[in-house]
């Protein structure tokens, strides 16, 4: 996680507030950097974290990771991280009929009716165990990104309704977070797109924005109060600092 | 202005630095490969293995090969990265595009590479007939003094110089010619045959592999996509880069090139119309080809006209599937005048997207104008000269 993020949003792994949707959005630019920061953050807080990773390998997240302080693979074999490597487990369902239903069988049908598979797997990835005593702190469903479903033929629609069955699951059942990416696609009249994100910027408490600028890059943050804030991004970390006030222009 | 160059520069050397120490600590840098890879010790990750014809990144130690073109090579951080897909989205009338699609797969050839070819337009043994000659020692440096001017007696030089290095390989040789990475090809010559016979292609022409009637179609996609994906599958584990026989002694990288993806000659009608049947073919088709290139040793090359998509949410989507995405804008045929500035050039290229693998950064070039020439002979990448505004 980035500590010049946290201290932006007055938030460490140890308070961090529960039962939120945050929305990551990026425009003209690739916010994968915030999906990085939320994950690393999740997992030091001692949340299990369900992670469906559809453009990207594990191995990527994993590198990533480290360079961030935490170790995906051993979350993973402790049970404190399920991911979902779509690009991987794709294939399985594409070549041939699974036997079972499968968190991707939308890949199969034309235009999925729902994601009931999908949702169930997070469902089970993230109920609390049957023992009394928590392991964990609260569970914590990580998205990246929910735009590459629409490309996938699913409808915004269904997407919405996938995210509505999750919060009312993870975020009031359950008292966890959801966070999930979208792109913008304000200049590419993607109305599928625009609808997906409209919807789901109403239901979020939370929503970070990158964007890109020809010369450099700009983030707004919402919430209780709008700041806008320059960022650049390095090898190990993201600084931030306020508009004007960039090294390379002081 | 100035200020930030030097800036940027001392910022690049203190990086590669830090990931040239970074890369001798870890010995897991690489993407992580489906499969079990000999001497791997217990879940460490694999090691960096030395295929001819392949590098390491020096900002994250990712595994890269070369597109056939040094110059679009350095643009994109040091070539293609093994794993993942690139987009070059084809000028006007599709005149350069093929161009970069034979450079990178007659670099496979140099290389040893196994290629695969797919093609809705022509064979692909013809694609391949027309693979550009590699010019192999300083004959590069020879080609750039004397553009534009023939003399014979530097081209019998020329010639001789690459005989010489066949007369010294054994006639059955079936190793990689050069270890060099990166080749320079000389646009105007064909593949010599002795070195189109060493190579290993397999071909993927549509009108042939439609002959059997299509069954019922798993998810939807156009027949054509179908059985190319099925055509990619099986060829990957053939040629064994997805790592399922560990007992292949020689690893290698597969490059699969596939020519103007989404033309209406792919049963694909994305081109023809706003809203189209098969909205979701192209993008289904790209999804899964990334998931069967990101769990093997292959590196991919696809070229999209993407000109004559009509619906724009369809190209960005497009673009958004692919790692790395190039756009080729040729001056041909323009109706404006062009700026007299460009007149020695013959068109734009743009780097619209480079990938952030197993990094928070890429390798973003500085320089945003660029501009292509295709000289008697060579195809070259220029900055392009900045327009007064």
């Amino acid at each position: 996680m980035f500590p010049e993020l946290n201290n932006l949003l007055d938030t460490t792994p140890d308070k961090a507030e529960q039962g939120k949707l945050t929305l990551l959005c990026d425009a003209r630019t690739d916010g994968s950097f915030l999906v990085h920061h939320f994950l690393s953050f999740y997992l030091k807080a001692n949340c299990k974290v369900c992670f469906v990773a559809l453009v990207q390998s594990f191995s990527h997240y994993s590198i990533v990771g480290q360079k961030l302080g935490v170790n995906l693979t051993m979350a993973r074999e402790c049970g404190q991280l399920v991911f979902l490597e779509a690009l991987k487990t794709s294939l399985d369902v594409f070549f041939q009929k699974p036997a079972e239903p499968h968190p991707l069988q939308f890949l199969r049908e034309a235009s999925a009716e729902n994601l009931q598979p999908l949702f169930a797997f997070v469902r089970e990835a993230l109920k609390p165990g049957d023992d009394g005593e928590a392991t964990w702190k609260y569970p914590v469903l990580l998205v990246d990104d929910l735009s590459v479903l629409l490309s996938l033929g699913v409808r915004a629609v269904t997407v919405l309704d996938f995210i509505h069955y999750c919060r009312a699951a993870v975020c009031v059942e359950w008292k966890g977070n959801v966070v999930a990416l979208v792109h913008d696609s304000r200049d590419t009249e993607d109305e599928e797109n625009d609808l997906l994100l409209s919807g789901l910027s109403h239901q979020s408490h939370l929503i970070l924005r990158a964007e890109g600028l020809a010369t450099g890059f700009c983030k707004d943050v919402h919430g209780d109060r709008s700041l806008t804030y320059q960022y650049k991004i390095q090898d190990k970390t993201v600084s931030f600092f306020a508009k004007g006030l960039s090294p390379a222009v002081l | 202005m100035a200020a930030a160059a030097t800036c940027g520069a001392g910022a690049g050397s203190l990086r590669s630095v830090a990931a040239a120490a970074a890369v001798d600590r870890s010995s897991a840098t690489s993407f992580q490969r489906k499969g079990p890879r000999a001497g791997d010790a217990d879940g460490r990750g694999p090691r960096l293995v030395s295929i001819a014809g392949t590098r390491p990144s020096v900002r994250n130690g990712q595994l890269l090969v070369s597109t056939g073109l040094p110059a679009l090579d350095q643009l994109l951080g040091g070539g293609v990265a093994v794993g993942t897909v690139l987009l070059i989205e084809e000028d006007k009338y599709c005149t350069y595009a093929p161009l970069l699609l034979k450079c990178f797969l007659a670099e496979g050839v140099v290389c040893g590479h196994p290629l695969l070819l797919a093609s809705a337009r022509e064979p692909p043994a013809r694609l391949v007939q027309e693979l550009p000659a590699p010019l192999l020692d300083g004959s590069y440096k020879k080609e750039l003094d004397q553009d534009g001017c023939s003399h014979p007696a530097a081209d019998a030089k020329v010639q001789m110089k690459i005989a010489w290095r066949y007369q010294l390989l054994p006639r059955k040789e079936v190793g990689p010619v050069s270890s060099r990475f990166g080749h320079y090809y000389d646009i105007s010559k064909k593949m010599p045959q002795e070195l189109l016979e060493t190579a290993q292609w397999h071909g993927f022409f549509l009108p042939e592999k439609m002959s059997s009637p299509p069954t019922a179609e798993p998810c939807h996609l156009t027949h054509g996509y179908s059985k190319l994906l099925e055509f990619i599958k099986k060829i990957i584990s053939e040629e064994g880069v997805d790592g399922s026989n560990p007992q292949k002694k020689q690893k290698n990288i597969l490059r699969i090139g596939i020519q103007s993806l989404g033309s209406p000659l792919w049963g694909d009608d994305v081109c023809c119309a706003e809203t189209c049947e098969h909205s979701h073919s192209l993008t289904k088709f790209l999804y899964v080809l990334r998931g069967l290139v990101r769990a093997s040793l292959s590196a991919c090359v696809v070229t999209v006209p993407t000109h004559l998509i009509q619906n724009k949410a369809i190209t960005a989507r497009v673009t958004n599937l692919s790692d790395t995405v190039v756009a080729l804008e040729s001056f041909v045929g323009l109706q404006r005048e062009i700026n007299p500035l460009y007149k020695d050039y013959h068109g734009l290229i743009h780097i619209r997207q480079i990938p952030r693998l197993n990094n928070l950064i890429c390798d973003e070039s500085d320089v945003k104008d660029l501009a292509f020439k295709l000289k008697r002979k060579l195809f070259t990448i220029e900055m392009a000269p900045v327009l007064a505004s």
